[in-house]
């Protein structure tokens, strides 16, 4: 006789199952059994879980994240960081490559998913470098890797350096159907910068990258999609421009597709006037306009996807001087609530279509299959359960192992209440259960 | 005044005023033979210098010392420093030590802020990578007051690469705040895009701006940023932008010249105007540590918290 | 508020005079003396003096000004840095006979003070001591050579005085120390 639970009550968003309204929910085992009347009908004996006044969604996805296993387990290790996702609301995560040794073949590749197993928390999709070593110059053993699943690839933390590699990898993937996604920064305008390069840049005496190093490269990339019909998909975009062609590359029908991150739509480069370590992050944030034209491209499907990049680091690296620390912040158990906070109690975007950003599209793009929704009998039961309306104080420490925060110390509405694995709460009552 | 001094910002319109007008009476002391009080006996200052800066740290120690305070100097060619111990560490032991002020000097701007975080002391910023130098700024404010008596209305150029001055920031905030209006003049390369929101002019053009100047001020500029390309080579830039003998022709009668030091005689000034009576340079120096001693003393000399009654 | 008065214009006038005579009787004449007044009230004394020596004796003293504001003994203890005011002694006082004026002599710890910040300027042939008003409550081992008046306070009432060259009049009053009105 296998578990089941039912939830009751809750008002489930599930933009793939075209659902938008309270519906009790029926898990039997592993998989959904039922939604709507049928499942309150059928849960006699059923462990009953109340969602009065709270929103049921299929598990986040998110599809840029850094678990730091293997090579740096100090920062985060495949199971804090896997644990760390869950009590964000995360059943999926896909973690980047540039581990140490870099997952430029399929035993990295294994030996994290091994990992992730183990751990049974979510579902981990590791991602595959574009180049070995992350050199930027040879291709990585991708078609080896695409043969064992990877669906994504990306020399994340580095930029692919010419645009012949680049279109090298477009040409070559598209015998694999699978997605290059590139961290755009071009190397040159970006040399040694602290942050952006704007007024405060200049105040504060800091190195910095105008937006250019980043739109540069989008146009760049977006012209190799062009030439090639390979599937391209952009990271965490910062900047007014890059939304731009985003917008002109799919009006011409390329399979182009973005994302963007929970701290690019919540801060600006003003936050850094306090010389804040936990500001510091690549691509770094950029002025209140290119955060505007952030908002407005997610709101409107422009930007597909919302992803953490989430970036663990060690206390004593990020406690030194500014140009001493290495750019990221942490970021999956704070996502939805930042995306609550800042998008969807101001009005700017809904509900549905902030879970159509963190799971659905997330899900289809990295080929997650079991995520994503829709909410109906026979999927694969993984899910989330969040109070859109609590408000919570944001401290150290975390579920992750780092602490590395821009949100610490902030007011964020939204926490996770539930999330379900497979089936198995690995989050209940916001607390991770193992 | 506040508790730390990291930026010009932190220091009113009316803190310069008093900051400048106790300076007067620490100059006098100056003039005595026992040039030395009593007033911050007992207290711990420590000059923390991650780059080689001997003149500053001079006029820090000599500061420090003229108030009978103890000093404790930790620079780079000494001993943790160098082994490679981390900036939170070396506070950790300073504080340790029991460091009321630290003042330091560090190639990365910001770090004074970093700094506040791990002491419990007075954090003093006396240079900051390319952000600001405050104590800098304010001994150049004595200086000029002291030879033109006001700022209200005063023209000043500040003369070269201000992009990578900490004392033009510093130097253009304090002249902005006290009402002097200021103008930024270099090559294209050298001069921030949109310094006009710090509420200065720009110009790219030296000989337009000196003969209606009532102070002349040059900055250093290394031989260096010839080699990273911001101006194609120093003698072009000496011949465009340096302060020669024939330019100081074209400036006003009365007029001030001064230069934070060191100089890089040939390239922004030439030697023989670096030594003519209106160049003030030596003058900046003395007046630099009365300057510091105020400034310790405003910042150490009060409790902030308890206080005693009026005594006499 | 209650206030007394406790010198008007003319009793001080004449307390200055008779200091005056006295310092020239004690010192047998004006030679080696100098007047140092103790900022802020002190040097517009000390002037005074030295006016009324000169109509006296028809010697012109130095008088210097002397801020003892970096030698208290209360520094980091207020709220905030005590306001500086200026010093200047533009002479020698080594051998010469050194008279401190100051307004109100209280505690003692002004004049221990300005006894400190003196022997950095040199070496005195000897200090004395001239005030307009001795209040008493000495906490130190230190006493006036010249009075103008001798006036017994409690501790917690309040001297002020005003001088012409600073506050338009000349007087010195006692006022009772301001009470604050608890709530009930």
């Amino acid at each position: 006789m296998s578990e089941r639970t039912l939830f009751r009550g809750a008002h489930v968003v599930d933009p793939a199952g075209g659902r938008d309204g309270v519906a009790d929910v029926l898990v039997d085992g592993e998989r959904i059994a039922a939604v709507g009347e049928e499942a309150s009908g059928a849960s006699a004996g059923a462990k009953v879980v109340e969602c009065d006044g709270l929103v049921m969604a299929p598990g986040l996805v998110d599809m840029h994240t850094h678990l730091r296993e293997p090579g740096r387990e100090d920062k985060e290790t495949v199971e804090t960081g896997c644990r760390a996702a869950a009590v964000g609301g995360f059943t999926a995560v896909a973690p980047m490559a540039n581990t140490d040794p870099v997952a430029d073949d399929p035993a990295v590749i294994e030996e994290v998913r091994s990992l992730a197993v183990r751990a049974g928390l979510c579902d981990v999709f590791p991602v595959g470098a574009i180049t070995k070593d992350l050199g930027g110059e040879e291709m990585a053993a991708i078609g080896e890797m695409a043969v064992i699943g990877v669906r994504m690839f990306s020399d994340d933390g580095r930029c692919v350096p010419t645009a012949r590699v680049l279109r090298n990898a477009l040409q070559y993937s598209k015998a694999f159907d699978v997605l290059i996604a590139e961290h755009c920064e071009d190397p040159t305008l970006a040399e040694g910068a602290q942050m952006h390069e704007g007024y405060h840049s200049y105040t504060l005496g800091l190195a910095a990258q105008p937006a250019e190093a980043e739109e540069i490269i989008v146009f760049r990339d977006i012209s190799m999609a062009r030439l090639t019909g390979g599937r391209l998909h952009l990271q965490h975009l910062s900047a007014t421009g890059s939304v731009e062609l985003v917008r002109q590359a799919k009006a011409a029908g390329l399979r182009v597709t973005a994302e963007v991150t929970p701290h690019h739509l919540s801060f600006t480069d003003e936050d850094l006037t306090t010389y804040d370590t936990n500001f510091k992050v690549n691509p770094p944030l950029r002025t209140a306009e290119d955060r505007e034209a952030l908002r407005g491209a997610i709101a409107d499907g422009t930007i597909d996807a919302i992803a953490t990049d989430h970036a663990p680091h060690a206390v004593e690296e990020k406690d030194a001087e500014f140009d001493q620390a290495p750019p990221g912040m942490i970021g999956l158990e704070t996502a939805l609530a930042a995306v609550i906070t800042h998008l969807v109690d101001p009005g700017k975007m809904t509900l549905t279509r902030t879970i159509e950003a963190m799971s659905t599209a997330p899900a289809r793009l990295m080929g997650a299959t079991d995520h994503g929704g829709p909410i109906e009998g026979g999927r694969q039961a993984n899910l989330v359960v969040f109070d859109p309306s609590a408000m919570w104080v944001v401290e150290a420490p975390f579920t992750s192992r780092s602490r590395n925060s821009a949100f610490l110390g902030t007011t964020l509405h939204g926490r996770v209440v539930h999330t379900m694995f497979r089936g198995e709460l690995v989050v209940a009552d916001g607390k991770a259960q193992r | 005044m506040k508790k730390h001094l990291l930026s010009i910002n932190d220091v009113s319109r009316e803190d310069i005023v008093r900051i400048l007008d106790t300076a007067e009476s620490f100059r006098e002391v100056g003039t005595r033979v026992i040039k030395k009080v009593p007033a911050l006996r007992g207290r711990t200052v420590v000059n923390l210098f991650y780059e080689n800066s001997t003149r500053t740290r001079i006029s820090f120690e000599l500061a420090a010392k003229r108030l009978s305070a103890d000093v404790i100097n930790f620079t780079t060619s000494g001993t943790s420093v160098a082994k490679g111990e981390s900036l939170k560490d070396t506070a950790l032991t300073l504080q340790a030590m029991g460091a009321d002020a630290i003042v330091i000097r560090h190639s990365s701007s910001g770090s004074p802020y970093t700094l506040t975080k791990w002491v419990r002391g007075s954090v003093l910023n006396a240079g900051d990578g390319t952000h600001e130098h405050p104590t800098q700024a304010l001994l150049d404010l004595y200086t000029i007051r002291e030879r033109l008596g006001r700022f209200e209305g005063l023209r000043v150029a500040i003369i070269g690469d201000v992009l990578h001055s900490r004392v033009a920031r510093s130097l253009s905030f304090a002249l902005v705040k006290m009402g002097a209006e200021v103008t930024l003049v270099g090559p294209p390369t050298l001069i921030p895009p949109d310094a006009e929101a710090w509420g200065v002019q720009v110009s790219y053009d030296i000989d337009g701006v000196l003969p209606k100047l009532d102070v002349c001020y040059m900055l250093r500029v290394q031989r260096e940023r010839q080699r990273q390309q911001y101006f194609p080579s120093v003698r072009e830039y000496a011949h465009l932008f340096g302060l020669t003998r024939e330019r100081v022709g074209m400036l006003p009668e009365g007029a001030l010249i001064m230069h934070p030091g060191p100089m890089n005689r040939g390239v922004e000034i030439d030697s023989d105007v670096a030594d003519l009576p209106q160049a003030l340079m030596e003058d900046q120096v003395t007046n630099g540590i009365a300057v510091r001693m105020s400034l310790l003393y405003l910042m150490l000399g009060g409790a902030g918290a308890e206080a005693v009654s009026d005594d006499e | 508020m209650g206030s007394a008065q406790l010198l008007d214009e003319g009793e001080i006038r004449r307390a200055i005079t008779r200091i005056a005579h006295e310092i020239l009787e004690r010192n047998h004449g004006a030679e080696s003396v100098v007047l140092v007044g103790i900022a802020a009230r002190g040097d517009d004394l000390a002037r005074r003096l030295a006016g009324e020596i000169e109509r006296i004796e028809g010697v012109k003293l130095p008088v210097g000004a002397l801020d003892i504001t970096f030698y208290r003994d209360d520094i980091g203890m207020r709220a905030e840095a005590p306001e500086v005011h200026e010093t200047r002694i533009d002479f020698d006082i080594n051998a010469k006979v050194v008279v401190l004026v100051d307004d109100v002599l209280f505690s003692g710890r002004t004049i221990r003070a300005a006894m400190d910040a003196l022997v950095d300027f040199g070496r005195p042939a000897a200090i004395q001591l001239a005030v307009l008003v001795d209040r008493g409550h000495r906490e130190l081992p230190i006493r006036a050579d010249y009075v103008g008046k001798n006036a017994p306070t409690r501790k917690d009432e309040i001297v002020r005085v005003a001088v012409k060259e600073v506050d338009g009049e000349d007087s010195v009053v006692v006022e009772e120390p301001r009470v604050v009105e608890e709530p009930r």
